[in-house]
């Protein structure tokens, strides 16, 4: 029997159960279309989650004092003082050569105050170096330049939520801002970042040159970056691990750390904080995509049930085609494409109804939409084949009805 | 010489219900000609039925050979049996076993598609087919919005359309009236007369009348093979209307 035959009789016995059809096909439908959205909006949700970590700062590896210990209690990280000054000449004299921008992080929790308005914030003491690590742009006015991180003039750069408090709605650039009682002029602010990795917010933070940071806010103890980190950016994001070892061996020899001490200072590496959280993100979508999957089945199983359903129900039909010429692999195929048919078109259907429902969710969390064509291809491969795989024993069963008990089958 | 249409030999065939051994069939020979006009007789339990599925090749005997057109057909397996099916035999059964929801014209068009013919030829032989049981203006209707007697003629137009040599009809008049029986027997009688062999497996005496033939069979065996000048349907037709 030729192809578009066989279609057409499939087509017609299904439309000729128009209700028991479309139950059969929603199973599909819901099981592709969830397949779908699961698919999609994974990757979304880890896309979403790596921009994050992006915007904390690329390739970035953040090195802070160690810790004391005191009669036994640990002091925690950064209660001993054991970066110094001169370790970060070494860094930016390249001691390190896969390091591309290095800067000191200096930070205090401090009082802003504009003419009218007054806000509790972080303040950082960087250097330029810290705009071009966390790709970090000004929306408004200039950024300061090295040339300022060294002269230390009095000049501010805000984030949008200061801004947002301090200004208003009004631009806040030449605008005079008091940092711990002390009058500086804002002279850039910086383009929107939100929520790091961690949960803070970006953008409530006061930047000023690091010369200026030392002068007005906090002088340090001598040779020693005290209550800081360094911020690292490597060049490549391949050659992480390789800097952080040659940074390690680089500070453990300046410290005078012989083989048996522990490091005096930490090493974190951001890349690796981001992997774990796209890690538990991939694993829940995995988890999702899994659940999907066995409503697919679910729905595989549906298709099978009817199949089984109709076979009995069309024994006669089986028996009367088969003594006028049907052999058994005609009656096989013609149950086979049924089923096909139904799981294509549920297939079909349950495409649009996935790339909705994607839609739907990537709007409502913000995410990027991602709907590669494969998935497409291969939800539609899948569909398919639940079509062949659940369609395939009641197509056996029918073709192996003996015609004679068939024909005699009272229905 | 050539073979003889059908010829069966020593046909035995027996089934295995629950524990007994069943023997439907103790051994048979018979000889059917091209053309011939048959009836088979006999009460229910006689083997008449079994006969009919063998000689249909829907069954297979458990021992002895059936020839068809000189062609052993009884070890062929279920595909070629269907392939025989389709090109020499055509069914006609006493409850008509036409599709539901189908219109005439796709009923008899069916045995067309499994013998892979395009489907302007299935249309085209299928309107000649109900052509020849007067049928052509009931095409489109579905079978059953048909009475009993077109029924069968839609029956009898799907077993002619392969242009089968053998045409089996088991029954035929059993769920009709004795007018349309007339009907339904005189379109028979004249596929007879076209060359058609005709076999009718009935347990009525009126309808075996029409055959040339009378074959009885008892608990498995041939017990009677007559020959007899058929009574003619049609006349019967007119006389009654």
């Amino acid at each position: 029997m030729s192809v578009w035959t066989t279609l057409k009789l499939a087509f017609r016995a299904l439309w000729r159960n128009k209700v028991r059809s479309t139950l059969t096909m929603l199973g599909i439908i819901f099981g592709i279309g969830t397949v779908i959205a699961m698919i999609a909006s994974g990757q979304g949700a880890r896309e979403a989650v790596a921009d994050v970590f992006r915007s904390m700062g690329t390739n970035l590896l953040i090195v802070t004092n160690g810790s004391v210990s005191t009669g036994g209690a640990a002091g925690g990280q950064g209660s001993r003082y054991s970066l110094t000054w001169t370790d970060l000449e070494a860094l930016e004299n390249g001691e390190v050569p896969t390091v591309r921008w290095v800067t000191p992080v200096l930070q205090s929790k401090v009082q802003v105050a504009s003419e009218d308005a007054n806000w509790n914030t972080t303040v950082l003491g960087v250097n330029p170096a810290y705009f071009l690590i966390k790709s970090w742009a000004a929306k408004e006015g200039t950024l300061f330049d090295d040339e300022a991180a060294k002269t230390g003039p009095k000049v501010a750069v805000i984030g949008q939520t200061v801004a947002t408090q301090l200004y208003g709605t009004a631009s806040p650039i030449g605008q005079p801002i008091r940092i711990n009682g002390q009058p500086y002029e804002v002279i850039a602010l910086l383009e929107t970042k939100g929520q790091s990795g961690m949960g803070q917010d970006q953008d409530d933070t006061v930047i000023v040159p690091l010369k200026t940071y030392l002068q007005k806010m906090d002088r340090g103890i001598g040779k020693y970056i005290s209550k800081g980190q360094l911020f690292v950016s490597v060049g490549n994001e391949t050659e992480i691990e390789h800097a952080e070892t040659q940074l390690t061996s680089l500070l453990r020899a300046r410290h005078n750390l012989g083989p048996n001490d522990d490091d005096d200072f930490r090493i974190r590496n951001l890349a690796e904080y981001a992997m774990s959280q796209e890690k538990s993100t991939e694993r829940i979508s995995t988890l999702l995509a899994i659940v999907a999957a066995m409503s697919l089945i679910v729905g595989g199983i549906g298709v099978m049930n009817i199949m089984l359903v109709s076979v009995i129900e069309r024994t006669r039909e089986i028996g009367i085609r088969m003594a006028v010429g049907a052999k058994p692999t005609d009656v096989m195929t013609q149950f086979l494409v049924e089923s096909l048919v139904l799981a294509a078109v549920g297939g079909v259907l349950g495409l649009g109804f996935g790339a909705l429902l994607a839609k739907y969710m990537a709007s409502y969390y913000g995410w990027k939409l991602f709907f590669p064509a494969a998935t497409a291809a291969i939800a539609f491969g899948v569909a398919g084949g639940v079509g062949v795989v659940f369609g395939l024993y009641p197509a056996i069963r029918a073709s192996r009805l003996d015609p004679i008990t068939a024909l005699r089958y009272e229905t | 010489m050539t073979a003889p249409l059908i010829e069966m030999r020593g046909i035995h065939r027996t089934y295995v219900m629950g524990d007994n051994l069943v023997h439907a069939l103790r051994g048979v020979d018979l000889v059917i000609e091209q053309g011939a006009s048959i009836a088979i007789m006999g009460q229910s339990g006689s083997g008449k039925s079994t006969m009919m599925n063998i000689m249909g090749c829907l069954d297979q005997p458990s021992q002895g050979t059936y020839s068809l057109n000189g062609k052993d057909v009884s070890r062929l397996s279920r595909p070629q049996l269907a392939d025989v099916r389709g090109k020499m035999i055509g069914f006609v059964f006493q409850s008509f076993n036409l599709l539901s929801r189908t219109t005439a014209l796709e009923n008899v068009e069916m045995p067309l598609m499994y013998q892979g013919i395009s489907s302007r030829d299935r249309h085209r032989r299928a309107m000649r087919a109900l052509e020849r049981v007067n049928l052509a203006d009931r095409a489109d209707h579905h079978s059953n919005q048909l009475s009993g007697g077109q029924q069968q003629r839609v029956a009898i137009a799907r077993a002619l359309v392969g242009e089968a040599p053998i045409i089996m009809a088991d029954e035929p008049t059993g769920n009709l009236d004795t007018r349309t029986s007339y009907e339904v027997m005189a379109i028979l009688q004249g596929l007879v007369d076209q060359g058609i062999t005709v076999v009718l497996v009935t347990h009525e005496p009126d309808i075996a009348a029409y055959a040339r033939r009378v074959i009885k069979l008892s608990d498995g065996l041939i017990v009677d093979d007559k020959t007899q000048e058929p009574v003619r349907a049609h006349l019967q037709q007119a006389a009654a209307s």
